[in-house]
């Protein structure tokens, strides 16, 4: 964390910078079926962030190295473009993008049902267009929407928001301020269906008072969230 | 629809499904995880899973009951090969005695040398078929293991060298052939072009080239109509 404790980004009404409450969400919207040529396709905008994520598949696993007898492997490629943010991301694999790659398979691969396709391989493609804090948790919840846009098999889908504390509150939903100059950063992936949790990392500190008041803004932003998921996917036909 | 809890089977019966009166071209879309009711006295078909003692649904799809039968039949899908089935395949490969044929499935298939069109020597089989070539064969076996064998032994097996290929969903092909074959009859008649629907979703279409783009053009319009969430079969 930034560790700039003396920047005011709650005001004395208990608002944050950008007018919302400590538990509320940055407007959403999403949409499938952006790319035409991949099986399953969403275009997230969570807030100024925006995400767009092409699933390919089940396909023969190449190499064949890679193949396991028994499922399907899931590649994830994270990828946030190099025009995402003010400065200039060099373009290509890093050490962030490697890492966010792996949680979101890990996270996703608790949902598939992979055994079904044994040798196989799903690739998802995540391709961060606009960045402002919390793009792993955008990019995660809109792999989830293009898997089932895909026609995958899934228990659940998995939906990520992060919480995290800003001048000693605890808020949800970070934006850019509150991400680089807060003091905790807390990413969460849950199945909204059973309320399991699939996904967990954190930043900073936290006390045992906070962590829960930020697992709570979590869950309970997870379900607003997939609300949004269900009405995409459905496409208003069951209204 | 009723408002409340979408998808719930509790309350469905043969008459009725959760949102109303049963309807064929209104059938309830649900999504990967949604809670489709309790599991007595229910079998589970295509596309759901029964978790303790509730049914769930594990694709986006359209849920519908049949007897004590619930399916979600997807929205999209992919080939899943069965023996038997009609395909078109491209060559993507090839060993001294083994052609590996793209089928459109999650997994590869192979043409053994001895399943092959014409009689190959060892060694010779990019003469025979080569890397791109697009055949129409038959799946012979599917093993547990997904791997599948196909097969050109048979009535009208052969490599593809006229003509154009087109692709469809496997999902909507009842679609385009109709009830007996009528739409795809008609289809034929109309523009004189020389269709074969495969399995797999694959068509061949054969022909005067303006009739080949006018084939294409209707085939193109059943899979965009079907990309319309809630409209379709």
């Amino acid at each position: 964390m930034g560790g700039y404790g003396d920047v005011q980004m709650i005001d004395e009404n208990g608002l944050r910078m950008d007018g919302r409450k400590p538990g509320d969400v940055r407007p959403i919207t999403i949409e499938t079926g952006v790319v035409p040529v991949a099986d399953g396709s969403c275009r997230m905008v969570w807030g100024t962030n925006e995400a767009i994520v092409a699933v390919y598949g089940p396909m023969e696993a190449h190499p064949r190295k890679i193949q396991r007898q028994d499922r399907a492997v899931i590649d994830v490629a994270y990828n946030m473009a190099p025009f995402s943010t003010t400065d200039r991301i060099r373009p290509g694999f890093n050490r962030r993008s490697r890492e966010i790659s792996k949680v979101t398979k890990d996270a996703l691969e608790s949902v598939v049902l992979l055994e079904l396709y044994p040798r196989s391989k799903i690739r998802v493609s995540i391709e961060i267009i606009s960045a402002e804090a919390g793009t792993r948790c955008v990019g995660l919840t809109a792999a989830s929407v293009a898997l089932a846009d895909a026609g995958i098999p899934m228990t659940d889908m998995v939906v990520s928001v992060a919480s995290g504390k800003v001048n000693d509150v605890v808020v949800c939903d970070l934006n850019k301020e509150e991400d680089n100059y807060g003091e905790a950063d807390l990413p969460m992936g849950v199945l909204p269906n059973t309320g399991e949790l699939v996904f967990l990392q954190m930043d900073g500190d936290l006390s045992p008072e906070e962590f829960k008041q930020a697992w709570d803004y979590n869950v309970d932003a997870a379900m607003q969230v997939h609300k949004l998921m269900v009405e995409a996917l459905k496409g208003g036909a069951n209204s | 629809m009723n408002s409340g809890p979408v998808g719930l089977l509790d309350n469905m019966s043969n008459e009725s499904s959760a949102d109303g009166p049963r309807d064929s071209r209104r059938t309830l879309i649900v999504v990967p995880g949604e809670d489709l009711g309790s599991s007595e006295g229910i079998e589970a078909g295509h596309g759901v899973l029964v978790v303790g003692d509730r049914v769930i649904s594990t694709k986006q799809g359209r849920m519908s009951r049949k007897g004590d039968t619930i399916t979600v039949n997807p929205l999209h899908t992919r080939y899943m090969p069965r023996p038997g089935d009609l395909v078109i395949g491209h060559i993507e490969g090839c060993t001294n005695n083994i052609w590996f044929v793209d089928i459109g499935a999650p997994f590869n298939s192979i043409l053994p040398m001895s399943l092959g069109p014409a009689k190959v020597e060892f060694g010779g089989t990019r003469k025979v078929l080569d890397i791109g070539d697009s055949i129409l064969c038959r799946v012979q076996e599917v093993e547990e293991t997904h791997q599948s064998v196909v097969t050109m032994k048979g009535m009208g097996l052969r490599k593809i060298r006229s003509g154009a290929l087109d692709e469809l969903d496997p999902h909507l092909l009842g679609q385009l052939i109709g009830k007996g074959g009528s739409f795809l009859r008609e289809m034929k008649m109309q523009t004189d072009c020389r269709i074969v629907v495969a399995d797999n979703g694959r068509l061949w279409i054969d022909g005067e080239l303006e009739n080949i783009l006018e084939v294409r053009k209707r085939i193109e319009s059943i899979s965009s109509e079907a990309k319309i969430v809630g409209v379709g079969a």
